[in-house]
């Protein structure tokens, strides 16, 4: 059994390598048609670029990708650098009009990456290219079969049903050991690559073509492959979780619903929606998490996109103003957070076994208050900003551009404190990083369960012992302790209802429950079993 | 100048008492203790060894808590109590005055006289000093080849566990005939005899210890049982025969000592302005039929939050209310509420109910004439305190309870429930016909 999971983890370390080392593979040649067709669909007529990315990726010379993307990148600062010159010759002659004309003909610096990403994925050729089917199975095919071979063996090697955390603290993977750290650097490199060069992974996109094309009919993105390696990763951590919880159907349940709604609602039907030439939508991905929501391109899309359209445009209004906070009022924050949202399906599958490395200290408690709110203002003003320009035709509001206030929340917050941060950090800082430090929605969440909701973790009576595994495992970072010890209800806006700290609880002193508001608070500071006129007394005295 | 009260312990007890009394007052206090720097969970100890936590996990409060409240902790070890004086000598001879002082010194490790109990690789498991021991005894199952435990109660069993997490073998010898035969029913007991020999631990029932043998260098390595003469090999030996109050220093004081330290109710000793509270407490009767010195969790606690009122002003009685506990037998958890004990008393009668896959069971029990509940143990199924307790307060019938059962129950969302199948067992059992009723949160949340 022992030796099943040290075979499982070589295989699945071999289909890492490949996978890793796969973005090394292959060369690429432009062909001319190609090149020409491209700068057709873009509507991009400029002979100097066409020349400039003419001589410096179709040489005829085999490329690796980092050449391939540098010349490219070359061609278009050479081509912005003759333009840039231009616009300051003609600024000197103080030739406006000609000077304006200048502008088109540069390619702006974000576009850079794109450019180079859709270039290099018609030039790709070699061996990734010509075997995508293997290439899958050495990637995918073995990190699955490795991944599961190191995971189905626990049915036995943890024993019988029940809390088994024996040796996380003695582990470097799950202690803030070597491997730990070279997780989140592999993770942060990944999520860096991912975002920000997606060009140099494109390789990646190749193994995915034929199911992407199968889905959507179209070629895979960068995104494809996020999303598929999403879910393949939910799936495989998910069979993890159903055997260590399999005595706790709360966790079974809650983890078979986080599924569903990553790898149906997140990943399936808007691929199904693009083959059918609908704007694709997650369904569940409420603003102000769903950032973008509002930004012009969309509502522009929503909008002409007919019937379907409107009625995303609704859904996802209704969604944020009315479905979650009722939702949040009847069940607590939970039925989104850990139940539905993709961001959490990830902490709590893969994420799992790093839950532990949450700080629970009051200083990270601060920190959390103040950034996370900061981060709801921050979408809340982008937002406004944004839907006043949209409808005003204006470029700016209140002295903030609409689209300097876009491009910083979405380099910012949506891709190196979600991406990045969010989920490199798991195995340092614990898997909630993003969701418990960032989320706007989890804020917004956050309020409506402190202040109005019939969710609670009863604490039971006066059998706590203080022993410390709920505040050790809370992924949130609660100090479950804190209030358990003092017969005190947990209602923390944070809460996200994952129910460990219930599991783990050797006394049985916690339960998540939905009940009547009244008594859903109780401050207590003699606790229940001590004499009754004392309890009395002195809650009594406490309370008035 | 504020009075100067001196708490002796930094347990659950000790630290209750504090922090209660800077609730209520400005007073000077200061803990003493010569176990670790800061309050932690004894409880918890296991956790630490098995790898679940890091001893910092295992404190309640972080280490700014102690200043902030103006709560002064010393470590050191008190070797005498003048009373006369007021006055507290450590062992390095410096001294300390004191204007009031709480004992809370808690317990260590019961020895029998055992030949051998003194060796090497000998140890309970109490203290964060015996954590420390065992993790150099048996670090891994290369260190310790085999490790016996002896004394079949809470902390032999932890024991068991913790040294099982490192996949070490484990002989576990208990004198009773079934696994704390002493205190559960024989069903609950069995049961759990069946879960530790599951979990691949080597129980021995109805035997004792004869002796430990030495090797040449002075380290336990081997026992012999006194029933069979049989040699077990082993390189650690842990004694868990229950544990007894930490009153060697205390001798000499003038303070009344019995089994622990005499208190009345209201925890006062019989020298003014010296309290005990805590597991070294010993009531002169047993109050509500519990036991005079109870080494439970809670009642340290509650002492802790009762004499501190009594020390600012507000003299009050210990009087716990209804007897609750809990426990962790490896994966079955134990709730009890009420008294069960392992044979019914005159006069009562108990049922039991366990379930088909043998980890979860609960044994009523009821004043047979009366039909009058006084308890219930529950294994593997989580109950709510705050019901039992009311029920107890307000005598219900065990018919009564199991009707209402479902408002009871505790266990996490989506678990099966059984509350069926244990009033049909019960009915059939006593040919009643008891209905469960639906839980109701009016029930449940209204104030009795």
């Amino acid at each position: 059994m022992k030796a099943l999971t040290y075979i499982g983890l070589a295989i699945f370390l071999i289909g890492l390598s490949i996978f890793t080392g796969s973005i090394f593979l292959g060369n690429f040649e432009l062909k001319q048609s190609d090149l020409t067709t491209f700068l057709e669909n873009k509507g991009i007529e400029n002979e100097l670029l066409q020349k400039e990315l003419q001589s410096a990726v179709i040489t005829g010379e085999k490329m690796d990708i980092f050449t391939f993307s540098s010349n490219v990148r070359g061609a278009l600062e050479k081509n912005n650098a003759h333009y840039d010159a231009l616009i300051a010759k003609y600024d000197a002659e103080k030739d406006w009009t000609k000077k304006g004309e200048q502008y088109q003909y540069r390619i702006n610096d974000k576009d850079f990456r794109a450019m180079s990403f859709s270039l290099a994925k018609k030039s790709g050729t070699g061996f990734v290219v010509e075997n995508r089917g293997l290439m899958w199975f050495l990637t995918f095919g073995l990190g699955i079969i490795g991944a599961l071979l190191f995971i189905l063996p626990q049915l036995k090697l943890l024993g019988p049903p029940g809390i088994k955390n024996n040796g996380v603290y003695h582990n470097p993977a799950t202690n803030r050991g070597w491997i730990a750290w070279l997780v989140l650097v592999y993770l942060v490199v990944f999520y860096i690559m991912l975002y920000f060069m997606a060009d140099y992974v494109v390789n990646w996109t190749f193994i995915l073509d034929p199911i992407s094309k199968a889905l959507s009919g179209g070629e895979a993105s960068q995104w494809f492959v996020y999303g598929f390696l999403y879910c393949v990763i939910m799936i495989v951590m998910a069979v993890r979780m159903y055997i260590k919880y399999r005595h706790n159907k709360y966790q079974v349940v809650r983890t078979t619903s986080v599924l569903f709604f990553q790898i149906v609602i997140a990943f399936l039907i808007p691929e199904i929606m693009t083959s059918l030439n609908m704007p694709a939508y997650d369904f569940k991905n409420a603003f102000p998490l769903d950032y973008d929501f509002f930004f012009d391109w969309n509502l522009d899309s929503l909008i002409n996109s007919g019937g379907i359209g409107l009625f995303i445009l609704v859904w996802g209004i209704v969604l944020t103003l009315v479905i979650v906070p009722v939702m949040v009022y009847f069940f607590g924050k939970r039925w989104y957070c850990s139940w539905v949202c993709g961001c959490g399906g990830l902490a709590e599958t893969l994420g799992d076994p790093y839950r532990q490395n949450s700080s629970k200290k009051m200083f990270s408690w601060k920190l959390e208050r103040w950034l996370i709110h900061s981060v709801l203002v921050f979408s809340l003003v982008m937002t406004l900003v944004t839907l006043y320009c949209y409808f005003t035709g204006a470029s700016s509001f209140i002295g903030i551009p609409s689209n300097w206030i876009k491009d910083t929340y979405s380099v910012l917050i949506g891709a190196w404190f979600a991406g990045v941060i969010g989920t490199g950090f798991y195995p340092i800082f614990g898997n909630r990083v993003w969701c418990r430090f960032g989320c706007p929605l989890a804020a917004y969440l956050g309020f409506v369960q402190r202040f109005k909701s019939r969710f609670r973790i009863t604490t039971n009576g006066g059998q706590c012992i203080s022993c410390g595994n709920c505040s050790t495992y809370c992924e949130m970072g609660i100090d479950v302790r804190a209030y358990a010890q003092k017969g005190e209800n947990i209602i923390r806006s944070s809460c996200v209802g994952c129910g460990v700290c219930s599991a783990v609880c050797p006394r049985g002193v916690l339960k998540l429950e939905n009940g009547p508001l009244d008594g859903r608070i109780n401050p207590t500071d003699v606790l229940l079993g001590n004499d009754v006129d004392l309890m009395d007394y002195v809650n009594n005295k406490n309370a008035s | 100048m504020e009075e100067h009260i001196v708490i002796i312990g930094n347990g659950i007890s000790g630290v209750t008492t504090a922090r209660h009394i800077r609730k209520l007052s400005d007073k000077k206090i200061t803990i003493i203790s010569a176990e670790t720097d800061h309050f932690f969970s004894r409880t918890a100890l296991m956790y630490i060894y098995m790898g679940h936590m890091k001893y910092e996990h295992t404190k309640p409060y972080e280490n700014y808590f102690w200043k902030k409240n103006r709560i002064e902790l010393k470590r050191a070890f008190v070797k005498t109590v003048d009373h006369a004086n007021k006055q507290l000598q450590f062992a390095d001879n410096t001294m300390m005055s004191y204007d009031k002082l709480v004992l809370a010194v808690g317990s260590k490790p019961n020895k029998f006289g055992w030949p051998g109990q003194d060796l090497e690789g000998v140890q309970g498991m109490y203290s964060k000093q015996d954590l420390d021991m065992l993790e150099k005894n048996a670090p891994n199952n290369k260190a310790c080849n085999r490790a016996v435990i002896v004394g079949g109660g809470l902390i032999g069993i932890e024991l068991a566990e913790m040294l099982h997490s490192r996949n070490i073998p484990v002989t576990f010898l208990v004198r009773e005939e079934s696994f704390w035969g002493g205190v559960l029913p024989s069903g609950e007991s069995g049961m759990i005899n069946r879960h530790i020999l599951n979990s691949h631990i080597d129980l021995r029932l109805g035997v004792n210890l004869k002796e430990i043998l030495s090797d040449e260098n002075g380290r336990a390595r081997a026992v012999v049982i006194a029933e069979t003469g049989e040699e077990i090999p082993c390189n650690v030996v842990g004694l868990t025969a229950g544990v007894s109050p930490n009153i060697d220093f205390l001798r000499d004081s003038g303070i009344e000592l019995g089994r622990g330290i005499k208190v009345n109710p209201m925890l006062e000793t019989n020298i003014p302005d010296i309290y005990a509270v805590g597991d070294c407490a010993e009531q002169h009767e047993g109050i509500n039929g519990r036991r005079p010195i109870e080494a439970v969790w809670y009642t340290g606690r509650m002492m802790g939050e009762t004499v501190a009122q009594t020390l600012c002003d507000n003299p009050t009685e210990y009087k716990p209310g209804h007897w609750f506990n809990s426990a962790k037998f490896i994966d079955i958890e134990y709730q009890t509420y009420g008294w069960v004990f392992s044979k019914p008393r005159e006069g009562e009668i108990h049922f039991h109910w366990k379930h088909p896959d043998d980890t979860k069971c609960i044994t009523i029990n009821t004043e047979e004439a009366t039909g009058k509940f006084i308890g219930i143990n529950t294994f593997g199924i989580r109950m709510r305190h705050q019901i039992f307790d009311r029920w107890l307060t307000e005598e219900r019938t065990t018919d009564y309870i199991l009707e209402h059962l479902k408002d009871a129950n505790f266990d996490p969302e989506f678990y099966a429930l059984f509350e069926k199948d244990i009033v049909a067992h019960y009915n059939k059992t006593y040919s009643k016909n008891i209905q469960v009723k639906s839980k109701s949160w009016a029930r449940i949340f209204s104030k009795a």
